[in-house]
Parts: structure tokens; C-alpha cells; sequence
């Protein structure tokens, strides 16, 4: 069988059903590929930023196609600009459609942030403020992304370095308002809560406490670096640059105690490691997960 | 189009990000009224330093050629004025090799532009639509008289680039970490770049094969193809560019200029 | 065929029949073939292929992180320091530049 075709090859068999349950996955780093193929252990999922997947061929669908046969994939978007206040982009929402159709993720996942205003992209996950008018528009893309996928969006609570003096709601309120609006799940990023929390100088169980985690789906866990603001206070930058830090690892355990295993990610994008060490940390967080396996309810156990 | 009211909030915040002369937007705060100036200097950071890394993934070469601080500084120039316009971040740069062209600080590298043209191929081929490449046997059905008005179909991933200078290469020996010798940057040289599955491949062309080339993947038949060759260098070597594009993976298939 | 054509059809015949017969017989040349190849500079061959560099060029990805190396303010052009292009040669001399023209 060719795998060269010009037209849009047909989807790849949905292997692994919805929800994959309490499994650690990684992101998935082009140069780890020859070690995970040569791997025997099968178990984990992977994760990948959609649009580096947008292009219309070539090694990087090559990579993806032998991934996807073996793994359950999650597909992170990272550029559809849902928090900006422009219509989207009907041309990326397409692009996005057709990369869910064609490999048929179990998990789809998109930011509360925006990255593009007017004609410019700034390729970085920029804040919003949290009011009526902002619940509004991010609920209306949501939908849209929904309609177009056909099937739920998880959707991603952001690290932030500032504040709105316009916001009005908390973010876990705006959170909670807008998965209850749109009916979409929620991936919980442990790392950013506790970048947020810090930058803004509330406890990270306080919002933990205020956050839907029934809606959550998926977790991210990544590692920060240590900056100053303009008072010489702790500013921490989420830089996915190295291990996931012991303060998360606790937060984490906490979350997982509440709401029982979900699939959970290792994100590493910056100074990336060898495999045996992301395969490491993946490890670590499956540890915490399988100690909290008899708390799952039966049916989202083993589903693939 | 002007935003809804409640919705002002990305105009407000994005015209700084790539104006560090512009101050910190009126409308963010650091928590409990703190000031929000380093704080809203790590966005213009992430935002700066992601976009000039992104320039040095699709130019490693240009990169390597002028050092890493020279590099960043042009490509910051670069960044500010042309910043991308899609989320495909592969797609970006496209404009780069004439800004280096213009660089008032690169002028005494007049090949860094080509090199930066051939970088950019290089990596339009690697996301190029896939495609079979032509099998010689549909070749060798072709009857004599259908040759002169045979049209090849080209590959998405085919190009073919031409430099006054010596662009294969300088490109080819700073595209790794091999040491590089003394190169002549006079000698006029032309690519063909092309992708399989899974490779790029970048080819220095023998005089007339880039004329040979361009007339190909530009859709002329093959008959005014090579007389084109020839007309460009005498000892153009009709076979040995036919068997080379073939082997270079440069067409998909043929069409016969056949009028019936 | 017609006389517009330069190149008769007999000769493109002759071209093609000797192209199939190279693509049937060539194999791919062993890394020390075209390492030769390329040093010898063997203008008249059609050229051979670089390969092997998708490693280090697969192209920029997007991020969803944020950076802690600090680059945003600088404003001015810097000289070309540790680059490779004080090996690049013109015959006028003019090699690289290592300060401002």
C-alpha cells in the first residue's frame, strides 16, 4: 500500500475509543522517533500542535502516521486565537477540521488565549480579559470549532504574567461559565495554575478548589523558570524547559485524588530531552496515576 | 472593521509587543496595582524571541554563515517590520532573502540572499504535497514522434533556483556543523530541489540543466525544452538532464502534447 | 515533427532510449562516489544530490510555552562574529564582512 497520494488520504481507523482513561502521554518531538518506534512498551499517548501538521505533505505526516498507528494521539491547538475578539480564521478552522478527520485524535484541545490581531500573528498565547463581552465571544468560537470537528473541544485555562483591570469575573468563574455555555471539556494545566497563582498572588488551591474538574479531560504538566517582576517578586515563566517542579507534582497528586485518573501529558518543548528522560517524567506522573486507579469509575477505566 | 464594545483589548495590547519604544498598554496591571512593565515585557520577549528563533529554523545556513549575534540582531530588524501573517509557522520568512538582499550589513555577502532562497526551497519541498514520482516506464511508452511536444508534470515539491554565486555550495557546507574549507563565491551555480517520501535533496545542475529545468517544470515541452539548453551551453547533455530529473524525482507524469 | 524544433526527433529519441538505459542500469552512488563527485566538481555530471539534512532543518513549529532567554530590546546590527564567511571568497577579495562598509 502507497502511502504517497495526492489527494487527502482516507482517515485512519478511530483504534483507540474516547476516553483513553488514566494513561501518561508526551509531547512528540520529531528527533524522539526512531526511540519511541524502537520501544516496546506501547502504552502512553502523544501529543502534537496541529498546525505544525498543517502543511500539505512530507516527513512531518510520514512521522505522524507511524505514531498514530501504534498510540492514542491528542491533537493541541495552538494558533485558533479563541480569547481574540476577530471572527476566526475560517481557512485555519478548515485546516483544523480536516487534521481531525484525517487522524481521528483521541483528544482535541485548543488555549484560552489569542495569538493573532488583524493581519499579524505574534506565535505566543496571549491574555484576555475576563468579562461579558470576552465570555460571549469565546463561547461563539467555541461553538464554531465545535461545529466544525464535531465532537467536544477541550479547552486549555492559560499561564498569565498580568491582569486586565477591565476583567470582572475570576478566571475559574469565566472558566466554568463557558464550559457550562458550549458544553466543552476542559484540559487542566497543573503548571500554569501554579505560574498564575504565583504571578497573581492567590493560592493555587483556592483556584484549584473554584475549578470544574468534572469537566476535566486531560491534564498538562510542564516545567517553569524563574524571572523577576518590576517589584524584584517571583514572576514565573511557563517555558517547558525542563522537569516538572515538586510543588506541581503536589498539586497535581491533589487533582487526580478529586477527580480520579485522566489521560495526562509531560509537555517538553524547549532544551528537549533525550527520550529516557521525558519518558521518565511520563512515567512519574503514570505512578500517581495508577496509586489513584481504584478511584475511577469503572466504565473509564480500560477503554481502549 | 471595529471591534464590538467590551472587545478593544487586542488593539490595545498588540501594537507594543514588537515596539519596545511603545510603552506598557494602560489597560494591564500587575495584581493588587502592582506595575505590569517587565510583566508585559514577557510577552514582547516570547513574541521577539520566537519569531527570530523561527528564522533560524528555516535558515540554519544564513545562520551559521554570520554567526549567531549578527543573525538575531538582522533577523529582529526583520521581525519588527514583516512579522508573519499566518499561524503556519513554516510559511513564514518568505520575504527574508530580499530583506538580506537590502541589509545595508550584509552587502558584502551578496550570495546570502541565494543561500537564503535555496533555505526556503528547501523547506517549501519538505511540506510539499505528496506525490508518486514519474515511473521511466511511462517514458519509454512514448513513441518517437510524441517526444518534441512531451509536457512533464511536476512534482509540488520540484524547484529549480539560479545564482550568480556559488549558492549549492555555500549552502551545502553550512546546512551541518562540518568545517568549512575555502570557498569560491564566484562561480555561478543552479539547484534543483527535490523531495521523495521522506528526503529533501538538493542537486547542483550542469550548465543548460537549469534552462532544461525551468522550461520542464514551467510546463513547455520537451523538444523546446532542450533546443532552450542548448541554446544556453553547447555542451548540454540532453540524456544525461533527462535521466538526472527522472532519477531527481522532479515530475509526477507526462502529457502527451498530442492535439487529438 | 515540424522544423521549429532545434532538436530533431530522432536525436530526442536517441536522448531518451540513452536516459532509460542510465535510470535502468544507475544505482545510487555510495557517500564516498558523491563526496568525489561534488569535490571534483564534475560540472558536466548532473548533479548530485545533498542529502541527509533533514535533522538539523526540519523548520520552525509553533509554542505554546513562553521563552526565559530575554532578546527583545536590542536595536542595532551587530558584526558577524564566529560565522563561517570569512571562508567565502570573492575575487576581488571581498570576503565576508567583519565590520561596518
Amino acid at each position: 500500500m502507497s502511502t504517497i497520494k495526492s489527494a487527502p488520504p482516507a482517515a485512519l481507523p478511530l483504534r483507540f475509543a474516547t476516553p483513553i482513561g488514566g494513561v501518561a502521554g508526551t509531547s512528540f518531538k520529531p528527533e524522539h522517533l526512531p526511540a519511541i518506534l524502537e520501544a516496546k512498551n506501547r502504552r502512553g499517548f502523544f501529543e502534537v500542535h496541529a498546525e505544525n501538521y498543517m502543511g500539505a505533505g512530507g516527513p512531518p505526516h510520514r512521522a505522524l502516521e507511524a505514531i498514530r498507528r501504534d498510540h492514542p494521539l491528542s491533537l493541541h491547538g495552538v494558533c485558533m486565537s479563541i480569547g481574540g475578539p476577530r471572527p476566526l480564521d475560517k481557512a485555519h478552522l478548515a485546516r483544523f477540521r480536516s487534521l481531525v478527520a484525517r487522524y481521528q485524535p483521541a483528544l482535541v484541545s485548543e488555549h484560552l488565549a489569542w495569538s493573532t490581531h488583524e493581519t499579524s500573528f505574534f506565535n505566543d498565547l496571549l491574555p484576555l480579559p475576563y468579562t461579558a463581552a470576552t465570555l460571549a465571544c469565546v463561547c461563539d468560537h467555541i461553538d464554531q470549532v465545535q461545529e466544525a470537528t464535531r465532537r467536544p473541544l477541550l479547552l486549555e485555562n492559560p499561564s498569565t504574567y498580568l491582569a486586565f483591570r477591565e476583567s470582572s469575573m475570576r478566571e475559574t468563574e469565566f472558566i466554568r461559565a463557558v464550559a457550562e455555555r458550549t458544553g466543552c471539556g476542559l484540559l487542566l494545566d497543573v503548571n500554569n495554575v501554579f505560574i498564575s497563582a504565583t504571578n497573581h498572588g492567590y493560592s493555587a488551591l483556592d483556584y484549584l478548589a473554584d475549578f470544574p474538574l468534572s469537566r476535566v479531560e486531560e491534564i498538562h504538566l510542564a516545567g517553569h523558570a524563574e524571572q523577576a517582576d518590576d517589584e524584584g517578586d517571583l514572576l514565573l515563566i511557563d517555558s517547558h524547559d525542563g522537569p516538572v517542579t515538586d510543588a506541581v507534582w503536589k498539586l497535581y497528586e491533589i487533582v487526580i485524588r478529586r477527580r480520579g485518573p485522566v489521560p495526562t501529558l509531560i509537555e517538553w518543548d524547549s532544551k528537549i530531552p533525550d527520550w529516557p528522560v521525558l519518558q521518565a517524567e511520563a512515567a512519574a506522573a503514570q505512578a500517581i496515576l495508577d496509586r489513584h486507579h481504584s478511584a475511577v469509575p469503572a466504565g473509564e477505566r480500560h477503554a481502549a | 472593521m471595529p471591534p464590538e464594545p467590551g472587545l478593544c483589548f487586542a488593539a490595545s495590547f498588540a501594537p507594543a509587543l514588537l515596539d519596545p519604544a511603545r510603552s506598557t498598554p494602560e489597560l494591564v496591571t500587575g495584581p493588587n496595582g502592582k506595575a505590569a512593565d517587565r510583566r508585559y515585557d514577557v510577552y514582547r520577549n516570547n513574541v521577539t524571541v520566537s519569531l527570530i528563533d523561527a528564522l533560524a529554523a528555516i535558515y540554519p545556513a544564513v545562520q551559521r554563515i554570520t554567526g549567531t549575534d549578527f543573525f538575531r540582531a538582522m533577523a529582529r530588524f526583520h521581525v519588527r517590520s514583516n512579522p508573519p501573517t499566518s499561524p503556519l509557522l513554516f510559511e513564514y520568512g518568505r520575504d527574508f532573502p530580499e530583506f538580506i538582499e537590502a541589509y545595508e550589513h550584509a552587502q558584502d555577502m551578496p550570495w546570502l540572499a541565494d543561500v537564503a532562497r535555496l533555505e526556503r526551497a528547501w523547506l517549501d519541498a519538505y511540506h510539499a504535497a505528496d506525490a508518486a514520482p514519474l515511473s521511466p516506464a511511462r517514458l519509454s511508452a512514448v513513441t518517437p514522434e510524441h517526444l518534441a511536444d512531451l509536457v512533464f508534470i511536476p512534482h509540488p515539491a520540484a524547484r529549480c533556483l539560479r545564482s550568480d554565486y556559488a549558492a549549492v555550495t555555500i549552502f551545502a557546507a553550512n546546512r551541518d556543523n562540518a568545517p568549512v574549507m575555502r570557498i569560491d563565491a564566484s562561480t555561478p551555480e543552479d539547484a534543483l530541489i527535490t523531495r521523495g517520501e521522506f528526503d529533501v535533496a538538493v542537486r547542483r545542475l550542469p550548465p543548460g540543466g537549469a534552462v532544461f529545468a525551468r522550461h520542464l517544470l514551467s510546463g513547455r515541452p520537451l523538444g523546446e525544452a532542450a533546443a532552450a539548453a542548448l541554446e544556453a551551453a553547447s555542451e548540454f547533455d540532453i540524456a544525461a538532464n533527462i535521466a538526472g530529473l527522472i532519477e531527481a524525482g522532479a515530475f509526477t507524469s507526462l502529457c502527451c502534447g498530442d492535439p487529438s | 515533427m515540424s522544423a521549429k524544433h532545434a532538436v530533431t526527433s530522432l536525436v530526442l529519441a536517441g536522448a531518451v532510449s540513452t536516459a532509460l538505459a542510465t535510470l535502468a542500469s544507475a544505482g545510487p552512488l555510495t557517500k564516498a562516489e558523491a563526496d568525489a563527485a561534488i569535490a571534483a566538481k564534475k560540472e558536466k555530471c548532473f548533479g548530485v544530490a545533498l542529502k541527509g539534512q533533514n535533522d538539523c532543518a526540519a523548520g520552525p513549529g509553533t509554542t505554546c510555552q513562553g521563552t526565559s532567554t530575554v532578546d527583545f530590546q536590542g536595536n542595532a546590527w551587530k558584526f558577524v562574529q564566529g560565522g563561517t564567511c570569512t571562508s567565502i571568497e570573492l575575487p576581488n577579495g571581498k570576503k565576508g564582512s567583519l565590520k561596518p562598509v
